[in-house]
């Protein structure tokens, strides 16, 4: 058996191989929630109105896309040039450790001045905990894969030190966590009275931004000929290296953003459940995005409204959450396939 | 039986046909190979040479046909039947282990994976006996790293004697051989042929068809389109079926040689891997003039073109441009200065595959207005400067929005040209530019390369092709090993005496005369 590319797919073929990853994970969930013991048939109903049933289902589903769309951004910018950004983890716990130190009042000042110098120191600390790994990279070759791989759990283990000693919040009762924010520190709702913040609002932006850069820019012209072909980049004149330190900035700056956005948009502190993997997370979200930064926007909200929407079926039917996982994960494979066979067509020899 | 001309058919391939998607890369080609006969099949590249000696090992299975060798049918898509069967090919790019001897490589495979001991002496004998039946001189005792290409290909064609082969398929045998290793091994092809074996010989250097071979078979788009004696036809006539029209060559008038442009003195590089490094090496290109670099490959032109095209630095020596030493060197620079860059692979380092034809035009200026101001892209004058160039240039392509990897290398190497051209280049750089390309593409890109020339251009031609340097250069040098030979005059040399050189003799005389 061989793959065969085709020209011009139709808009048939583009379609259904996602159509039938997407039934067929419903399947695979239906199934494995009559093994757990529940009715599998109302599965999926289940899932879209715990994802998007209800006004309250629905804010949930964009507050969990939010830091999906950031880390999602951060690598999607990252392996367009081939900078293979593992460690959106690390970055994302860098901005949420800009805000835990700063806005808990050694700052003292108003919302319109704070908040946007928040988030621009806590860009520059992601854009540095990622320098230092494509520096290794452009200086000695070092392989970013592993360097960024193994800053997530130094740098955890840093921020837990930091929440047991200097950062543990006196009022709380022993729990390693941060003080709690000023108010003047926190992002506002979008909607008087809904669970929304407005770092949604900043993530949207922020893909726009994104896919001006990358259309619209020289910096970004640079960087898609780096990621396609770097000895044909390098012929030309393209100043690699350059490229590469530029593209690591700004992909560290837009990871450190999703932690900064969960404290000062949703939790207020700093705790070291912040993120259930939102950065390992964003990889799935750029390779379904295939690292279109629009495209992004919609992936972080599917996989978001399959965590949220699994999440509720799996209580609604008593059925492990870890249901949730599997079903996430045996979408995203499906859904890698499909958009394989969106491109080539099997033959058999 | 006995007859000669009743020979036994040896390979019969049976209206092969096999297709890609929408591309058919054979289109029913039958061929039959009699016993000790050579036959040459000819063909551009794409011309689906490649595809049908691969269905013939078993790489591919045919849509349709079949392939019987010594009479019996092989079974489809079973890359050990051939062998078995014995057929030998040698690739283009050899297969051999460097770190083992001659007679390890040889022998390699050859053996079940269990048998511990091996008859050495016995192994020894039969190579001693293949190399003098068949004029194969080589120590079988030598590294296979330590030899030179030459006596590698020899091993190869070793490697197939010795597993029985009847049949031996050469392709491109000899792209990578001095003219007096070509020799040789011809030396070689006509003794098999006298002992029965039968060659099938890829290639398309019309002459060494022409020398060699006793049928010549063309493809053309994947379709056999002539078959016939080699005695009843010329080379003008095969090139002129092998591009389905009659070619002219272009007219090359002598240049007029204007001051030097570009000065390299006594320039060293370090060597890079198996490719060597300049060896103080002390160039002018002069305005007005091609210079051509003759050599095998792997002798240093990498390293020279990568030199002049900003790539790499000097490790010791001077490179001066219109007489001055510059501060800084890089590819950037290079552009910046004037310097046209074709460079060798236009697939790898020439063009992005997947950028289509507008980004892939202004990879070398895009920085500059009015393809961008400030660090914004105006795409609208990029599309225009493409447009100027798919006109000016003929560059076949449905439109600048194609991706360059749908084009033909013809067309991608046209645009190419139009990317480095169109900014009335002072030197130009051409690295072997025409390589792989049909007879049409070659003589459009020599006759630009000519129209710059007489602009008053310096031009370096880097080829392979000892007829391609010889019929356009107006001043001539052999690279070997990283050493550059005298200039000589267009016509002072004959194709043999260059030869020499390119087999790096004649530097020691040079140098001590130099000393």
């Amino acid at each position: 058996m061989r793959l065969e590319p085709i020209a011009n797919p139709s808009l048939a073929r583009t379609l259904t191989p996602p159509a039938l990853a997407i039934a067929a994970t419903v399947v695979v969930a239906s199934l494995l929630a009559m093994v757990a013991g529940a009715n599998p048939f109302g599965v999926l109903g289940l899932i879209l109105k715990g994802a998007a049933g209800s006004k309250f289902a629905l804010l949930e589903t964009l507050n969990r896309a939010t830091p999906l769309i950031f880390t999602g951004l951060a690598v999607a910018v990252a392996f367009r040039a081939r900078l293979w950004n593992i460690g959106a983890e690390a970055q994302l716990y860098a901005g949420a450790l800009v805000v835990a130190v700063l806005g808990t009042g050694m700052l003292p000042w108003p919302s319109g001045l704070l908040l946007p110098t928040l988030v621009i120191l806590a860009m520059i600390a992601g854009a540095l905990v990622l320098l230092v790994p494509a520096l290794l990279k452009v200086r000695f070759g070092v392989d970013e894969v592993v360097t960024t791989l193994l800053f997530n759990f130094i740098f955890l283990l840093f921020v837990s030190m930091l929440l047991e000693g200097a950062l543990k919040d006196p009022m709380g009762m022993g729990w390693p966590k941060s003080a709690r924010l000023i108010p003047e520190a926190r992002l506002p709702r979008i909607f008087d009275g809904l669970r929304l913040h407005w770092g949604f609002g900043l993530a949207l932006i922020s893909a726009v931004v994104v896919w001006i850069i990358q259309a619209r820019t020289t910096l970004g012209y640079e960087m898609r000929a780096v990621g396609l072909n770097r000895d044909a980049a390098n012929f030309a004149g393209i100043p690699v290296n350059r490229v590469l330190i530029k593209t690591a900035l700004l992909s560290g700056g837009l990871a450190a953003l999703a932690g900064f956005s969960e404290v000062a948009g949703l939790k207020g502190s700093l705790t070291l459940d912040l993120s259930p993997g939102f950065g390992y997370t964003g990889i799935i979200v750029a390779m379904l995005a295939l690292l279109n930064p629009l495209a992004v926007v919609a992936a972080a909200l599917f996989v978001a409204g399959i965590f949220v929407g699994a999440d509720s079926m799996s209580r609604a039917v008593g059925v492990p959450t870890y249901l949730a996982d599997i079903m996430l994960a045996t979408a995203l494979l499906l859904m890698v396939l499909a958009i394989l066979l969106t491109r080539f067509r099997v033959v058999r020899e | 039986m006995s007859a000669k001309t009743e020979a036994q058919v040896v390979l019969r391939l049976n209206s092969i046909t096999k297709t890609f998607g929408a591309l058919t890369a054979n289109d029913a080609v039958s061929l039959s190979l009699h016993k000790g006969e050579v036959i040459a099949l000819l063909g551009e590249n794409g011309a689906g040479k490649t595809t049908l000696m691969n269905i013939l090992f078993g790489q591919y299975t045919a849509d349709s046909g079949t392939v019987e060798v010594m009479g019996r049918a092989l079974p489809p898509g079973n890359p050990r039947a051939a062998l078995d069967a014995g057929v030998g090919m040698v690739h283009q790019h050899f297969t051999l282990a460097e770190g083992m001897t001659v007679l390890e490589n040889v022998t390699l495979g050859t053996r079940s994976l269990w048998s511990l001991g091996m008859d050495r002496a016995a192994a020894r004998a039969r190579i001693a006996q293949l190399a003098a039946d068949f004029r194969l001189s080589v120590d079988p005792d030598a590294r296979v790293g330590a030899l030179t290409v030459g006596e590698r290909q020899r091993v190869e064609i070793l490697k197939a004697l010795y597993r029985d082969a009847r049949i031996l398929i050469l392709d491109e045998p000899t792209a990578v051989l001095t003219p007096q290793e070509t020799d040789d091994l011809f030396e070689t092809l006509r003794k098999a042929v006298a002992l029965g074996l039968s060659i099938v010989f890829i290639s398309h250097k019309l002459h060494e068809v022409m020398a060699i071979s006793d049928r010549v078979l063309i493809l053309r788009h994947g379709k056999l389109v002539h078959e016939g004696r080699t005695s009843d036809t010329d080379r003008h006539d095969l090139a002129a079926r092998m591009v389905g029209a009659e070619v002219a060559a272009p007219k090359v008038a002598k240049g007029v040689p204007g001051p030097a442009l570009l000065q390299l003195g006594a320039v060293s590089t370090p060597d890079e891997g198996n490719a060597p490094g300049l060896k103080s090496l002390t160039l002018d290109l002069r305005a007005g003039q091609i210079t051509g670099l003759a050599g095998v490959s792997g002798n240093g032109q990498a390293a020279l073109a990568g030199l002049i095209g900003g790539l790499r630095s000097p490790a010791s020596g001077t490179l001066m441009l219109n007489g001055e030493t510059l501060p800084h060197w890089s590819p950037r620079m290079a552009v910046h200065h004037g310097i046209a860059r074709i460079p060798e692979d236009r697939h790898k380092t020439g063009t992005i595959a997947d950028f289509d034809l507008t980004e892939n035009a202004i990879l070398e200026c895009y920085t500059e207005a009015p393809y961008s101001t400030r660090g914004w892209m105006h795409w609208h004058r990029a599309t225009e400067f493409t447009q100027e160039i798919i006109k000016t240039y003929d560059v076949r392509c449905p439109g600048p929005a194609t991706r360059i990897r749908l084009l033909s290398g013809g067309n991608m190497q046209k645009l190419i040209l139009g990317r480095v051209l169109e900014a009335s280049p002072r030197i130009i750089l051409a690295n072997q530019p025409v390589r792989g390309l049909d007879i049409g593409a070659v003589n459009y890109v020599h006759e630009r390369l000519l129209e710059a020339r007489d602009g008053g251009a310096a031009v370096l031609l880097i080829s392979e092709d000892l007829d391609e340097i010889m019929a356009l250069s107006d001043v001539i040098h052999v690279i070997s090993e990283g050493r550059l030979s005298p200039a000589f005059a267009r016509g002072s040399m004959t194709p043999a005496e260059l030869g020499v050189w390119m087999a790096g003799h004649g530097f020691e005389a040079e140098h001590a005369h130099a000393s």
